[in-house]
């Protein structure tokens, strides 16, 4: 009997628990969607990003550029990060671009590579909404699969110059002459940016008078953007192995920190290692002191131009892939990648590669021949420079890098 | 008799009460109004477009509960189930590569794909069922090594013999072209077909256990093994079954994501449907027809839930805690109701 009431006490306890968990609670502190005081409805756009907002990598980087939009012209934003189907089980990024429109978004950003086909899905079935593919090439007209969508753009940096700097600072750094590159998942765009940074890398080190098959530089795949465990390699097992066998410097190409994070354990254990990092300007911030500098994307300019045109009506379906302001490569409004030093770049080396910068602004391409592929083909004659497709769609690793260049 | 129901029912809506109370207690944890919540998570759903997603994720979620109410039934804890639906989708996605290039009915090679989706299914059961019965290996650790390894599987295949041209990554296989995709309600992402394949597979299971010998004899094995054994029931040629019709469901499951939803084969095939659908089977409790609702309330919390984030800045997790929860409260009510009634 007496167990009876004691439970019978117990579920009354619970039940008043629950009542007041479903009282009114104070006004959270979220924002109403969609609603605004402004006398003016703002612009709403949408951002699919594919990895945590707060990366401090590559969805980092698209985010702050909604921000920046948001600012400049009072657009309001709003966004999903996390887009991929190991986070977001059962859903398709155009499912939840309409989650985005549903809030009341007129263009969406569909910012990965990854969410490519889904994007021109969307864009096909809402003509209405205008569609911005960051990285993509389906509205260009040299891209194999080349397709008209006129309420589509794509929208890229030309990250090659970003990584040529990154990787000369690696060569100028290192003191084993072992560069790794951690490498994400294996495409074209992957493909290209490795080997940018290998030209750089290459440049800078013969510049120093040494014999460029005395540089290595290697190249592992994740097989995505970000660790996934249990589906992608693991990106900080990658980085140690490097550090663990003669290589001094890692070069992040994934969309996260573990290179800097990795390297910033090795060094506080007194060896000398340095590590580059990827996509998003504040990566240093992780580890600076062994940080050379970054390489990022500044989606702010296209951004903003791209929205103040779908929300004065304006928007043409363009292919975009514009290089940095090289008369300041840090300039937020101006250029679209950038390079930050870091501070784990010596003065001396500091001076190098403002020297290196400055010849690129001065028209230096390191994409002239003669240029090899991984396989030993002629990729590039002596002197022929490199047209856009042929650097976008770049078939294999150069020679010189070790590497898989294709999915085996 | 009507005196139980009522009991019953009185119970489990307590317990309904007491899970969403608990979950607002977490959502006032982190500063959010859970009243906001849960009209923003139900209120998304409000559209014709809502509800076909929703209807997207029942499908393949019925689905794989059909197929473990026949392993419940058995008293078979057939956590293998993910690993089924993935497998599932190998062989849909195999068929779909071996004959997309032929002469053959689009249609036709649809049909068959699915076919072949439920025999893997099926066959990645018998393993389970084969480690349970003749190895001696609880089905629970069995399944649950066979769902690392299908997934591994999936994974070496979309990274190897059938990545994208040039290309390794998550994101899957090349897509199949459109004709390969079962058709889909006008501006929807739902494929009609999809619903079929669904609803076929809870009503079979539904006479399956209440209106076949089978049925009844497949629950006298789950209920107690030794005295069915005794009865001559061929007991371990029962659970095999039952095994072999779970995959094939949970394979239905799989081939449906491939030829209704993704359209080509993603690491994460799966999407937890398998996992979703043990506790959506525990929650009905035998009851096929019961099914039908639950699952789609689930469906329904995990596309509800994206409004979370997009919303609320909240991690779209929270469905999850609050499927939980669900299943801990009526689960729990059960057992305190049966203690707490006096029997007649």
């Amino acid at each position: 009997m007496r167990t009876i009431v004691t439970r019978f006490a117990f579920l009354a306890l619970a039940l008043m628990l629950v009542i007041s968990a479903c009282s009114p609670a104070a006004p959270a502190a979220t924002e109403p969607p969609a609603v605004s005081t402004a006398p003016a409805e703002p612009y709403v756009f949408g951002l699919l990003m594919v990895g945590p907002y707060n990366d401090h990598g590559y969805s980092q980087a698209h985010y702050e550029a909604g921000k920046y939009v948001e600012e400049k012209i009072g657009a309001k934003m709003v966004y999903i990060d996390k887009v991929n189907t190991a986070d977001r089980p059962g859903t398709t990024p155009d499912q939840l671009a309409g989650d985005l429109v549903a809030q009341g978004a007129k263009l969406v950003i569909f910012s990965s590579d990854d969410m490519k086909d889904a994007a021109t899905a969307f864009a096909k079935a809402n003509p209405n909404i205008y569609v911005i593919m960051g990285s993509g090439d389906q509205v260009w007209k040299e891209a194999p699969n080349y397709e008209a969508i006129p309420n589509l753009s794509d929208i890229m940096g030309r990250m090659e110059y970003g990584k040529m700097i990154a990787g000369c600072a690696a060569a100028l750094t290192t003191q084993t002459g072992q560069i790794g590159y951690l490498g994400p998942l294996i495409n074209d765009e992957t493909r290209r940016l490795a080997a940018s940074a290998y030209l750089g890398a290459k440049h800078c080190w013969v510049a120093e008078g040494k014999n460029p098959a005395d540089l290595k530089f290697k190249v592992t795949w994740v097989g995505f953007w970000f660790n996934i465990p249990g589906f992608t390699a693991d990106p900080t097992q990658i980085v140690d192995d490097f550090f663990n066998s003669g290589y001094d410097v890692v070069m992040s190409g994934i969309d996260t920190t573990e290179a800097m994070v990795e390297a910033g354990k090795f060094a506080a254990e007194g060896k000398s290692v340095w590590a580059v990092p990827y996509d998003y300007e504040g990566a240093c911030e992780v580890s600076p002191k062994i940080c050379l500098g970054v390489p990022y994307f500044n989606w702010k300019p296209m951004y903003l131009e791209a929205i103040t045109a779908a929300s004065q009506g304006t928007f043409t379906s363009s292919f975009q892939w514009r290089g940095p302001d090289w008369s300041d490569l840090n300039n937020p409004d101006t250029t679209s990648v950038g390079f930050l030093k870091g501070e784990g770049l010596s003065a001396e080396n500091s001076t190098k590669i403002d020297a290196f910068i400055a010849d690129l602004a001065g028209g230096l391409n390191l994409w002239t021949g003669p240029i090899k592929l991984q396989d030993g083909s002629v990729y590039l004659a002596d002197g022929v420079v490199a047209t856009d497709p042929q650097v976008w769609f770049l078939p294999q690793l150069l020679e010189g890098m070790e590497g898989q260049s294709a999915a085996e | 008799m009507k005196h139980t129901t009522l009991n019953r029912i009185g119970f489990q809506l307590f317990a309904l009460l007491l899970a969403f109370g608990i979950a607002s207690l977490v959502l006032l944890a982190v500063g959010a109004s859970p009243v906001q919540i849960y009209k923003d998570m139900f209120g998304s759903l409000g559209t014709k477009g809502k509800i076909a997603d929703v209807l997207v994720s029942w499908a393949p979620l019925l689905l794989a509960t059909a197929g473990l109410l026949i392993t419940f039934a058995a008293g078979l804890w057939n956590i293998g189930v993910e690993g089924q639906i993935t497998f599932g989708a190998i062989g849909t996605t195999l068929v779909l590569r071996l004959l997309q290039n032929s002469a053959m009915n689009a249609g036709l090679i649809i049909a068959l794909s699915i076919f072949a989706g439920m025999l893997a299914g099926a066959l990645w059961a018998a393993l389970a069922g084969a480690l349970k019965t003749f190895g001696g290996v609880n089905e629970i650790f069995g399944g649950l090594g066979l769902n690392f390894v299908a997934t591994a599987l999936t994974i070496y295949l979309v990274f190897g013999p059938w990545k994208r041209p040039g290309t390794g990554s998550m994101s899957g296989t090349q897509p199949f072209p459109e004709q390969f995709n079962l058709p889909l309600f006008e501006g929807l992402r739902l494929s009609p077909w999809a619903l079929v394949v669904a609803v076929v597979g809870i009503v079979f299971v539904y006479f399956l256990l209440q209106g076949t010998y089978f049925g009844l004899r497949l629950k006298a094995v789950g209920k107690n093994f030794r005295a069915a054994y005794l009865l001559g029931i061929p007991t371990w040629q029962y659970m095999m079954f039952s095994f072999l019709l779970c995959g094939a469901l949970s394979g239905a499951a799989g081939a449906l994501q491939v030829t209704a939803v993704y359209h080509r084969l993603i690491p994460s095939i799966s999407s937890g449907y398998g996992y979703l659908g043990l506790m959506v089977a525990m929650l009905v409790n035998y009851q096929a027809i019961a099914a039908i609702p639950v699952a789609f309330f689930f469906a329904a919390l995990n596309i509800g839930s994206i409004q979370l984030p997009i919303v609320h800045k909240l991690d779209s997790s929270f469905s999850g805690v609050l499927q939980g929860l669900l299943v801990l409260f009526i689960l729990l009510a059960e057992g305190a109701r049966q203690r707490l009634t006096p029997k007649a």
